[in-house]
């Protein structure tokens, strides 16, 4: 039963991945066209990666960008982690559902909405108390901790409740203060979740668009501000050149993660037969 | 009265009437409408190993969490060497818990483990290495100090874990079904191991469970738990032998129970109209006269007879035999009585039948009886 694989499963499949990967593939190719035409086919050349390279705005939006995800994903991680910790740890206080509501609605929220509803906060703010005085930087990375933070919450919150509560409660029994177990217990059980939530909102923040239009100001590009922007006066190859190489990254940070992951399970294993052996 | 009897019981142990080691008063808690502890009242003198034995949700657990300072009371006072706890956080008791599921921290190896709590209390590195080596001596577990606990066997755990609530030296040490997680042959061999220990430290235990045998081997004193309140409090014989009420007399070890009426108490003699006919009961208790009362007989306590034994003493009956379920040491027998009501005699194996056919067998018509001393009065 197992041994023989329908052939109508292994058909779809290859239509799946089809579906999937021959856009990144093309683009891939394309990226080393020489044409200037995008496609149009005119023999391998790596000359798009020197316009890129040479690009200064193209390496600002970058700059940019990576800054943002930084900071955002950092702040998003510890304000993630303090709701979640209140979230299941507290038990019941004063205004828990409402908290809990409001924590995870930028998940469900249209980003167009997110995304206007802080331009007006940020041109409120700006009328009352003279700040933020140009959007930029300051007021993308406020804007997508907003929401990248509900990611990371829900993330950490299954973590949290899925641990149970024993490993506290002993730590507690055996002396440590509060903080003491938050930062001796809680957090080293929560990294895998911590890391992930992390990465989560590292992405997100790399991948927005929307809410990164409504907030930023003139001249600050993130890189996706300034790929769409591009595109809208037509296909050019050197933005192909730039999407292979984010492929690329992106290719090696899951191979290195995969690597972490294979080597925990091997150690899993070795501890089993360890404990095994003991009677 | 279950005030009486637990101040009786203090003062026997001490010998004088002093504040006893951890004295509960009045305690309840409640989760919504459910009462998990029910104003309930406790003395445990210092160096006793006390069983807190009941079925799931008797409540048991959440009086051991309010010991530890996991919960806090509604109502009512704990104090732990004269100290009152009810409000004091679970940090800063003098306290330490074992867990059921031993809690081991598992980013930590077992030195480290072990060395947390004392890491809490500001000791000096060189002490602590010492108590660290000392306790892992003491559950023979050195050379594990490095081990990570995913390295280590059930077994080997859960010494870890008692290692690690031990080495603070608490004045009360709390245990929440402490062999639970192992298997039949290393819980009673970890058993004695753990008695044993206790011995040796001198601390106070308090343990949780719902094992019966494990209850009876383990504590110097022990209470049956039912919905929050205490059914009954005494020593493993007090409370085997002596049961108040069917619910104890059924949840350890087994009983057969008649209700009968007493008709004449005279000097601690019982005689008592049951539906099987007239019963002796000789317990050095005397209870009034026309009272309704439930008698509780032992199925060890019964002799079984095929042939009408010669001394027949005053309780004496005779039955069908229904059932007959083979244990090797001993074997069960059910016995229809002529009210229809069936008992279960249990009668040790002591001789090896040759012929490999039982002397008594189905439907055999057998003779049951018992010493007056033997009827368990049960008020409740």
């Amino acid at each position: 039963m197992y041994g023989k694989r329908s052939k109508f499963l292994t058909v779809m499949l290859t239509i799946g991945m089809a579906f999937f990967y021959i856009p990144i593939i093309l683009l891939v190719i394309y990226s080393f066209n020489y044409s200037k035409l995008v496609l149009v086919w005119g023999g391998w050349s790596t000359r798009w990666y020197k316009v890129l390279f040479e690009s200064e705005e193209v390496w600002a939006a970058v700059n940019m960008s990576l800054k943002i995800a930084l900071v955002n994903a950092t702040f998003a991680t510890i304000l993630g982690m303090l709701a979640a910790l209140s979230m299941v740890r507290f038990g019941k206080f004063r205004g828990r559902t409402l908290f809990g509501g409001m924590l995870v609605a930028p998940l469900v929220m249209p980003e167009v909405i997110t995304g206007l509803s802080l331009l007006v906060m940020f041109i409120t703010l700006k009328q009352f108390f003279g700040w933020p005085e140009n959007r930029g930087f300051a007021t993308i990375t406020i804007a997508h901790i907003t929401f990248s933070m509900a990611y990371v919450a829900v993330t950490i919150q299954a973590r949290l409740t899925g641990m149970g509560q024993s490993l506290e409660e002993a730590a507690a029994d055996l002396g440590a203060k509060p903080f003491k177990v938050l930062t001796a217990i809680t957090m080293p059980r929560l990294t895998p979740a911590l890391i992930s939530g992390w990465l989560l909102a590292f992405t997100l923040s790399l991948d927005d668009l929307v809410i990164a239009s409504f907030v930023s100001g003139p001249g600050a590009n993130t890189l996706p501000i300034l790929i769409f922007s591009r595109i809208r006066l037509g296909l050019r190859p050197d933005i192909n050149a730039l999407a292979t190489i984010i492929i690329l990254v992106v290719a090696v940070c899951i191979a290195i993660a995969a690597l972490i992951m294979f080597r925990q399970q091997k150690r899993d294993m070795l501890d089993q037969q360890l404990a095994e052996g003991e009677k | 009265m279950e005030d009486e009897l637990i101040l009786d019981s203090a003062i026997s142990q001490s010998g004088k009437k002093e504040k006893p080691f951890v004295q509960i008063r009045g305690l309840t808690k409640k989760f919504g409408a459910i009462t998990a502890v029910d104003n309930i009242n406790l003395d445990i003198s210092q160096g006793e190993l006390f069983c807190l034995l009941g079925g799931s949700g008797c409540g048991k657990s959440t009086l051991l969490r309010m010991l530890a300072g996991f919960e806090f009371p509604e109502a009512g006072t704990i104090s732990i060497d004269g100290i009152d706890m009810s409000q004091v956080p679970a940090y800063e008791r003098p306290t330490n818990m074992m867990f059921q599921s031993y809690a081991l921290f598992p980013h930590m190896n077992v030195g480290e483990n072990i060395a947390f709590g004392l890491q809490q209390d500001k000791i000096p590195k060189a002490e602590i290495t010492d108590r660290v080596n000392d306790i892992l001596k003491l559950v023979e577990l050195e050379g594990y100090i490095k081990r990570r606990p995913q390295q280590l066997s059930g077994g080997q755990r859960q010494r870890v874990a008692l290692a690690r609530a031990l080495v603070k030296k608490p004045k009360l040490l709390l245990l929440d079904e402490p062999l639970a997680a192992l298997d039949k042959k290393l819980r009673k061999q970890t058993q004695f191991e753990l008695a044993n220990i206790q011995e040796q430290v001198g601390v106070t235990f308090i343990v949780v469970t719902h094992d019966q045998e494990e209850a009876m081997t383990l504590s110097s004193r022990m209470a049956v738990m039912d919905m929050g309140k205490f059914k009954q409090i005494g020593t493993p014989t007090e409370i085997y032998e002596f049961p108040e009420s069917r619910f104890v007399a059924d949840f350890i070890g087994s009983a057969n129970i008649f209700e009968g009426k007493v008709i004449s108490s005279k000097g601690g003699k019982l005689t008592v109209s049951t539906d099987v006919g007239e019963v002796f009961a000789s317990n050095g208790r005397s209870i009034t006269e026309g009272e309704k009362i439930w008698l509780g007989l032992r199925p060890e306590k019964i002799y079984l007879s095929k042939a009408k034994p010669k001394n027949i003493g005053p309780n004496q009956i005779k039955g069908i035999v229904e059932e007959i379920g083979y244990l090797g040491e001993t074997s069960i027998y059910k016995i229809r009585l002529k009210n229809g009501q069936i008992i279960d005699v249990s009668a040790p194996n002591q001789s090896r039948p040759m012929s490999r056919v039982r002397e008594i067998t189905w439907e055999d018509m057998v003779y049951l009886n018992w010493e007056p001393e033997s009827v368990m009065l049960l008020t409740s």
